[in-house]
């Protein structure tokens, strides 16, 4: 009875499956830090009881860690007749869809390790800044490619604020 | 400026008013005078509660050492120097009003240059601060979408204010017909100030129609005594009195009084802010206004309101009053009236002062069924009303309101219900609405429900619904983004007076 949100849209665009070692690699990188940050009291009071504070958040993000790949599969789009229809999440289900006429910018984004990969991110920005639709793990030519084709679609498309 | 209103918008460079620089003194003036009496206010207190004399009060000192003259001299040079500067401010302050868009150059060491589209204008304000009033002087502030993006011209002369806005919108708005002449108030300087500050709040050469609601004196006072805020002073000054009552030490009442001048003095505030409200519909949008002494009044061209908010906390339900919030894509940082007009449309009105401003902002949704169907977002218990609402295993999150916890979709626009004790419905036109959004976590997930989110520009309303039926969320967006993908590429709004062209129907 407990069936997630789904669309009758069956071709969903799914990002790359590199975008795995991406999100992997900030989840390591963020649960180390966020654990060496909870176990400084218990450091510096030696007491044995607030050691449960890093190990709860280590076993957080290893949950987190091995949920990756399905997240990711999760995380999709598909550019219909008149808007972008975006999607991610497994546990906490987002689905967003922006007309073309409402883009204000598209930007895109490559941190070190997703250049490494040559993986880009593109986000779509409108007016509204809680529309969010940030679509990461794009191949860098698919990505430029995706962004000249929504500038052209919002051109067509233009609308007021 | 002897100019009439119409060779303003010539496309030409212009100055402002001459006695800009003096009104800019007079403003520092007054700001020195605020700081000199908020110093005796504070030894007015301490001479009647008693209490520390605090011996850097720096006034104290100034009179007491036989200072005063050296300070005034200091104090009026320090004005003329001010003066000389904003003279050549004024000098360098010139602006200019096209077909396409209005310009500004100022500055005298630093350079600014700001131009604006007319067709992206959000509303045009005139702002008149008590001294400016006094010499018939007004603010004109043309906000254009963005954060604190307004151009403004300060100051123009009162009348020419009014125009140049009127003369701004007739070019925004797309049409071609002429301008209307505007009849000069004749006779004497004197009369002709005292004409503007009697005149009502909305210019009456505009051949306005007049205020649509009337704000009753009580009412509005006892908005502002009914508030959260008041439960807080009363609870703080509850517990204050029993402490004194308990521990017998008079010294917890004497703290009392600089917070209950401060509680005073934000009443005070708050209610000159509301006086004189008007709101009125006109050709170029609705127009609202408000304060005593320092008045501010701003068009709002139509499809410039992104969403709006109608809202009844728990103590005003007796009296069945309702308050009007909007989101703009403008966020004036203009501090005073000019920001509360900002966003509340409505401070507060009961049900036929509401219907009556909803009809003006959503001229989609006029006819007696609409208008029933927003009367029942406001007051219905919930039930087949023609929302959508949640169902019954909603109880769990949605306590007292899953009843009437719902969504309609209508032609022109969307309208969100919730809140049974605290009640609020947020319409949105599908014309102004960014995207849509669902959301489901596992609680809602558990529930087979789901959170359905409007996205508009940033303002003090979020259009979300939670706790919908999970397929009703499923329709609803599938729904409403086909909606707003039609209802974006057929608005003509930003041009609102020009002939709408016929936009091809697009197929779905």
């Amino acid at each position: 009875m407990t069936r997630p949100l789904e669309l009758d849209e069956l071709d969903w665009r799914r990002v790359s499956p590199k975008y795995v070692i991406v999100d992997i690699v900030g989840l390591v990188v963020s649960g180390l830090v966020a654990c060496v940050a909870t176990a400084v009291p218990a450091f510096t009071t030696k007491l044995v009881w607030l050691w449960s504070a890093p190990v709860v958040v280590a076993i957080g993000f290893i949950v987190v860690l091995f949920l990756t790949p399905r997240r990711v599969r999760s995380i999709g789009y598909i550019l219909r007749a008149d808007d972008l229809l975006f999607r991610r999440g497994l546990l906490f289900q987002r689905f967003v869809a922006v007309p073309y006429g409402r883009m204000q910018l598209v930007d895109i984004n490559r941190g070190p390790v997703a250049r490494a990969l040559g993986l880009s991110e593109l986000k779509f920005v409108t007016a509204a800044a809680s529309s969010g639709v940030t679509i990461p793990g794009l191949p860098a030519a698919e990505a430029d490619e995706l962004r000249d084709r929504l500038v052209a679609l919002a051109e067509s498309r233009r609308a007021g604020l | 400026m002897n100019l009439e209103p119409t060779q303003l918008t010539d496309g030409q460079w212009h100055r402002l008013h001459p006695a800009t620089p003096l009104l800019r003194g007079a403003i520092a003036l007054i700001v020195i005078l605020g700081f000199v009496l908020g110093n005796l206010r504070d030894t007015v207190i301490q001479l009647i509660v008693g209490g520390p004399r605090a011996p850097e009060d720096p006034l104290d000192l100034i009179y007491s050492r036989g200072l005063t003259g050296i300070v005034l001299l200091v104090v009026s040079t320090g004005l003329i120097v001010f003066m000389i500067a904003f003279y050549f401010s004024w000098r360098m302050h010139t602006f200019r009003i096209t077909d396409e868009l209005v310009e500004v150059r100022s500055g005298i060491l630093f350079r600014t240059n700001r131009k604006g589209r007319l067709d992206r204008i959000q509303g045009i304000n005139i702002v008149r601060p008590f001294f400016a009033r006094l010499f018939g002087s007004a603010k004109l502030e043309v906000n254009v979408a963005g954060q604190d993006a307004n151009i403004q011209l300060a100051y123009l002369s009162s009348a020419n204010a009014d125009a140049l806005r009127r003369e701004i919108l007739r070019l925004a708005s797309g049409t071609h017909e002429a301008a209307s002449t505007t009849p000069v108030v004749a006779g004497a300087l004197i009369e002709r100030r005292i004409a503007e500050l009697l005149a009502p709040e909305l210019d009456p050469a505009a051949a306005t129609p007049a205020s649509i609601v009337n704000l009753h004196l009580g009412r509005l006072l006892g908005s502002i005594i009914l508030s959260g805020f008041t439960v807080f002073a009363l609870v703080v000054a509850g517990t204050m009195i029993w402490v004194t009552s308990t521990t017998h030490q008079v010294f917890f009442l004497v703290t009392l009084a600089a917070p209950i001048l401060g509680v005073g003095s934000y009443y005070l505030r708050k209610f000159a802010k509301s006086l004189r409200y008007t709101i009125a519909g006109t050709p170029d949008g609705i127009r609202v206004g408000f304060g005593l002494l320092s008045t501010s009044n701003e068009t709002l061209p139509p499809g410039r309101i992104h969403s709006i908010e109608v809202s009844q906390p728990l103590l005003w339900r007796p009296a069945g009053w309702w308050e009007i919030k909007v989101n703009r894509a403008a966020n004036s940082s203009t501090r005073g009236s000019a920001a509360q007009a900002n966003t509340t449309i409505l401070p507060v009105g009961n049900l036929a002062d509401v219907k009556k401003v909803l009809e003006l902002m959503l001229p989609g949704l006029v006819d007696d069924r609409s208008i029933a169907l927003l009367e029942r977002g406001l007051i219905s218990q919930g039930g087949d009303d023609g929302f959508i609402n949640s169902p019954r295993r909603a109880v769990i999150i949605r306590w007292f309101s899953w009843r009437r916890n719902g969504f309609a979709i209508e032609p022109d626009a969307v309208l969100l219900r919730s809140g049974a004790i605290w009640r609020r419905l947020v319409v949105v036109p599908h014309a102004r609405m960014q995207s849509v959004a669902m959301h489901q976590g596992p609680l809602l997930r558990r529930l087979r429900l789901a959170a359905i989110v409007v996205h508009t520009v940033h303002g003090p309303i979020h259009a979300r619904l939670g706790a919908v039926d999970r397929d009703a969320a499923i329709a609803f967006f599938t729904d409403l983004a086909h909606t707003a993908a039609r209802s974006s590429g057929r608005d003509t709004s930003h041009r609102w007076r020009s002939v709408p062209r016929i936009a091809p129907e697009v197929t779905t």
